[in-house]
């Protein structure tokens, strides 16, 4: 499946300069103080990998203990615990630096023809930051847990005991790891893209990744005052929040949403970022509507900062906040529903193969298409003062977060896997792995709309009877869906065993940079000058390329 | 297709309720079209368009003007549509009739307690009467909690320091079930509350005998509650010790001073008058300060205080 540019761009073999990033230079120590952006990205992506095992086993023991009304494993206060956990590690340590950290690392100078990103020393140093908040984060624990809820609402969060202020800190810290990341890859893309590489023959997993950075370095220091706001209250009684010393409570959920909506888009941007890429690879055609796609980034990016407080229609506000907010939350709904119909119409004519990257790029497609319109329920100001706060909200946001995100997450790496490691992995049960992961996450989260729209509140350990059987079937779709993750990652990780092949540089046949060099990439990522002969998703022979005058889109 | 939305939402249960629950039905029925719709092309491309040879090759279609500009439009059109009825329903939830019922709402953890116009107060249980506006006026003692009634499709964050409000009229008779919505802590998903919903006539009796809890909880229990709630602990020790008040340690059937000089015996009727006519007689040493409770005392309430302090021996 070679395809023709690569061939004539490389000579035989990948032994140029330097041997494979894997491999040279050997040693733990040279993983632990590389700069290479290819080891940080898979070390992130291990990480990821390993919280989100820890994170989805927190969420089993919930689920497990929603199967009755009353207590079934573990006592309230245990289960406040772990279902902060859960969302802490979910939010800080799997989801907001999966895509970016893990394969826009691996992967972004890759696709622009770099050699590394801008500050590779400011990468590692990002990535020993993920590692202490995540050690900080951990360390909670021995402090007797935190139960406040990821969100840590005020005045609870500043009065309860545990290791609250602990769990701040590693989010505090966390959030710098994040910055220091959207710096870098701002910095990456405005100064190392190929040369002859415009802003738009860029792949539009770059446009995505620069509209995140955006946020990410807008965004995330709002979210470290705040938490250091928190901290100073809990620790020296400074009174901010808290009415008792003066303080607004709700001043807290103002600061925290204007962080963390612009963060539902840390979260999805991303993830249409892989899903742009795997696509067109899949469906061996161009991208549909190169320009809506990149656009509607950037237009999700900054009306991303004008929505927050749609978390807080019950929360008392004036009308007229009220309605402006509900307005326009919804027209960020629209440059959404332009990138589906994109990727709809990619694939329309294409000539799909569907692989196991496919298969979880079209769950992306359909659960994205319900996590978005159920997005409507709650930006509608009527309907979303009944949903609020209900598990209708939280099955909107898994759809959103664990089934677009994470889905996306597992497509990118199961796409890139083979460039990362030099090593295909079984095609046939990772499809049967991405079929379950479907099966699964539908089985857990639609019982839960039904729920919610029907009052069962959200954090709710005890439970009225009338809502067990739905919560039944939630429990048991949650066990399809574990048996689909652990299964994918088996499969993945029984790739690794076998003994390395010679893997062709572009085993899906996709038209971007990175198919053009060595699997595993060598450390240098490309061992001759890069050369662009056509846009990123050109399909076209390559007569009719050259016939068309030079680099198209 | 009522059946379905009552299935996605249960009965409603006040006036609200319907245009919530016709907005909520045209969302579901968009997002079920467009979920299909969606999946209709996804599934007929991936199927029609299978690779069957890694020759093939596909047209070169980078972008289709008028296309784009129409599946930009349809949502747009959508949105704002759904914008404009959400808008709508949440100004009439939002601003209460002006002749509506007010009933004052204090949550903490983990109880919601409710007072009525004229000093009844109840807990755990509203008790509002059926077809007449009533409007919540709400504060928190501690945390953030949130007052939910599912049924009437209503919610509203309940929160210390400020006075949030919620207003209704419930249509159905009955009981409605009330949740605290925002994570507060252990008893979090224990903070229940019911609204009974009287007709007029039962409404009356609740404000003049009580709710069915006290009309039949144990007199000497009720006593307790009333010497907890009703301010008699400021001034009124259990255990002896001299506060604002005597303590009502022992008292029963032992003779009290007056100060006018006379001796009495503590029984129901000196107890009776002592909470209603405080004044009539003032017991040596203290000073005439203990308010009346005329009118604010049911006569069961009442009965429960004696039996309460004849309890405490
Ligand atoms: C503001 C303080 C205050 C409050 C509140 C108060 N009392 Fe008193 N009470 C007094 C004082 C002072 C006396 C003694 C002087 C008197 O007899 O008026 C007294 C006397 C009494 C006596 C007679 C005690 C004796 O030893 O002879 C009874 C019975 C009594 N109170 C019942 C109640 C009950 C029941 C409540 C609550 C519903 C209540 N009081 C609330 C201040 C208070
Ligand atoms: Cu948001
Ligand atoms: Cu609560």
């Amino acid at each position: 499946m070679e395809n023709v540019s690569s061939a004539t761009l490389h000579g035989s073999g990948h032994a140029a300069h330097h041997g494979d990033y894997l491999e040279d230079p050997k040693g733990l120590r040279s993983w632990l103080t590389t700069v290479d952006h290819k080891r940080i990205g898979i070390m992130y992506m291990w990480s990821v990998i390993f919280f989100m095992v820890v994170g989805g086993l927190l969420a089993l023991l919930l689920r497990l203990e929603l199967l009755t009304p009353k207590q079934t494993l573990i006592t309230a206060e245990m289960y406040n615990r772990v279902f902060t956990l859960h969302g802490a590690v979910m939010v800080f340590l799997v989801i907001i630096p999966g895509i970016p950290a893990a394969l826009g690392n691996f992967a972004l100078p890759l696709l622009l023809g770099a050699k590394d990103v801008a500050f590779p020393r400011l990468n590692l140093f990002s990535y020993y930051l993920y590692v202490t908040g995540a050690l900080m984060a951990l360390c909670t624990l021995l402090l007797g847990g935190v139960d406040t809820g990821w969100t840590f609402y005020t005045p609870y969060s500043t009065t309860t005991g545990g290791g609250v202020t602990l769990m701040v800190l590693a989010a505090f810290v966390l959030g710098f790891s994040s910055i220091f990341t959207g710096v870098n890859f701002i910095a990456t893309v405005h100064t190392l893209r190929a040369p002859g590489m415009g802003w738009f023959e860029m792949p539009l997993f770059c446009w995505s990744m620069y509209a995140t950075a955006l946020i990410q370095i807008l965004a995330t220091p709002v979210l470290g005052i705040t938490l250091l706001l928190l901290v100073m209250e809990r620790v020296m009684g400074v009174g901010i929040f808290d009415p008792q010393l003066g303080g607004d409570p709700v001043l807290f959920q103002h600061f925290f949403w204007f962080y963390s909506h612009p963060a539902v888009y840390i979260m999805i941007l991303p993830a249409m970022a892989v899903i742009s890429e795997v696509i067109p690879t899949f469906s061996k055609k161009t991208i549909f509507g190169y320009k809506a796609i990149a656009f509607s980034s950037i237009a999700i990016a900054l009306l991303g900062f004008l929505v927050w407080a749609h978390h807080m229609f019950t929360a008392g506000m004036s009308l007229f906040a009220g309605a402006i907010f509900s307005f326009l939350t919804f027209f960020i709904a629209i440059p959404s529903a332009i990138k589906v119909f994109n990727w709809i119409a990619t694939m329309w004519r294409g000539s799909i193969s569907l692989r196991a990257p496919m298969i979880y790029a079209i769950s992306f497609l359909l659960m994205f298409t319900i996590g978005g319109l159920t997005g409507l329920f709650l930006a509608s100001l009527a309907t979303d003062v009944h949903l609020h706060d209900t598990y209708f909200v939280v099955a909107h946001f898994h759809y959103v977060m664990a089934g677009s995100n994470l889905v996306a997450l597992l497509a990118g790496i199961h796409y890139w896997w083979p460039k990362m490691f030099g090593r295909m992995y079984n095609d046939k049960l990772a499809s049967v792995g991405a079929a379950l992961v479907f099966l699964g996450f539908n089985a857990t989260f639609l019982p839960q709309f039904v729920m919610g729209s029907r009052g069962m509140p959200r954090r709710y350990y005890n439970y009225l009877p009338e809502f067990q059987g739905l919560h039944i079937a939630s429990t048991i779709g949650s066990w399809i869906l574990a048996s689909g993750l652990f299964l994918g990652l088996a499969v993945l990780i029984a790739s690794l065993m076998k003994p390395k092949e010679q893997l062709a540089r572009n085993p899906w046949g996709g038209r971007t940079l990175e198919w053009e060099t060595a699997s595993p990439p060598t450390t240098h990522n490309f061992d001759e000058p890069i050369a662009l002969r056509h846009g990123p998703y050109d399909y076209r022979p390559v007569e009719e390329i050259e016939a068309s005058e030079g680099v198209t889109r | 297709m009522n059946w379905f939305r009552d299935y996605l939402l249960g009965p409603q249960s006040a006036t609200h309720a319907t245009e919530v629950d016709s907005l909520f039905m045209f969302i579901v029925y968009l997002t079920i079209f467009f979920f299909f719709f969606n999946g209709a092309l996804i599934f007929y491309a991936a199927r029609r368009w299978r690779r069957k040879s890694d020759r093939e090759i596909t047209p070169h279609i980078t972008h289709n003007t008028k296309l784009e500009l129409l599946w930009s439009l349809i949502p747009a059109v959508v949105v704002f549509v759904v914008f404009f009825w959400g808008f709508k329903g949440y100004v009439s939830a939002f601003i209460p009739p002006n002749e509506a019922l007010e009933i004052v709402v204090t949550g903490k953890k983990w109880v919601w307690q409710f007072e009525y116009p004229d000093g009844t107060r109840s807990l755990n249980d509203l008790h509002v009467p059926l077809n007449r506006d009533v409007k919540l006026v709400m504060h928190s003692e501690d945390v953030i909690h949130s007052f939910f009634v599912p049924r009437f499709r209503l919610k509203r964050d309940v929160i210390p320091g400020r006075y949030t409000e919620l207003w209704f009229r419930a249509t159905q008779p009955g009981v409605q079930q009330v949740f605290c919505a925002e994570y507060c802590g252990k008893g979090h998903s224990d903070m229940l509350a019911r609204i009974f919903v009287d007709t007029p006539e039962q409404y009356e009796t609740f404000l003049r005998e009580g709710d069915e809890q006290t009309r039949t909880m144990p007199l000497g229990e009720l006593g307790r509650l009333v010497y907890e709630n009703k301010g008699c602990a400021t001034c009124h020790s259990l255990d002896g010790t001299r506060g604002q008040g005597p303590s009502f340690k022992g008292i029963w059937g032992h003779p009290a001073d007056g100060s006018d000089g006379k001796n009495y015996v503590v029984d129901a009727n000196y107890i009776r008058q002592s909470i209603l006519y405080p004044q009539a007689v003032v017991v040596k040493g203290f000073e005439p300060i203990m308010p009346t409770f005329q009118g604010l005392l049911r006569e069961r309430e009442i009965l429960g205080v004696i039996e309460y302090i004849k309890s405490l021996q």
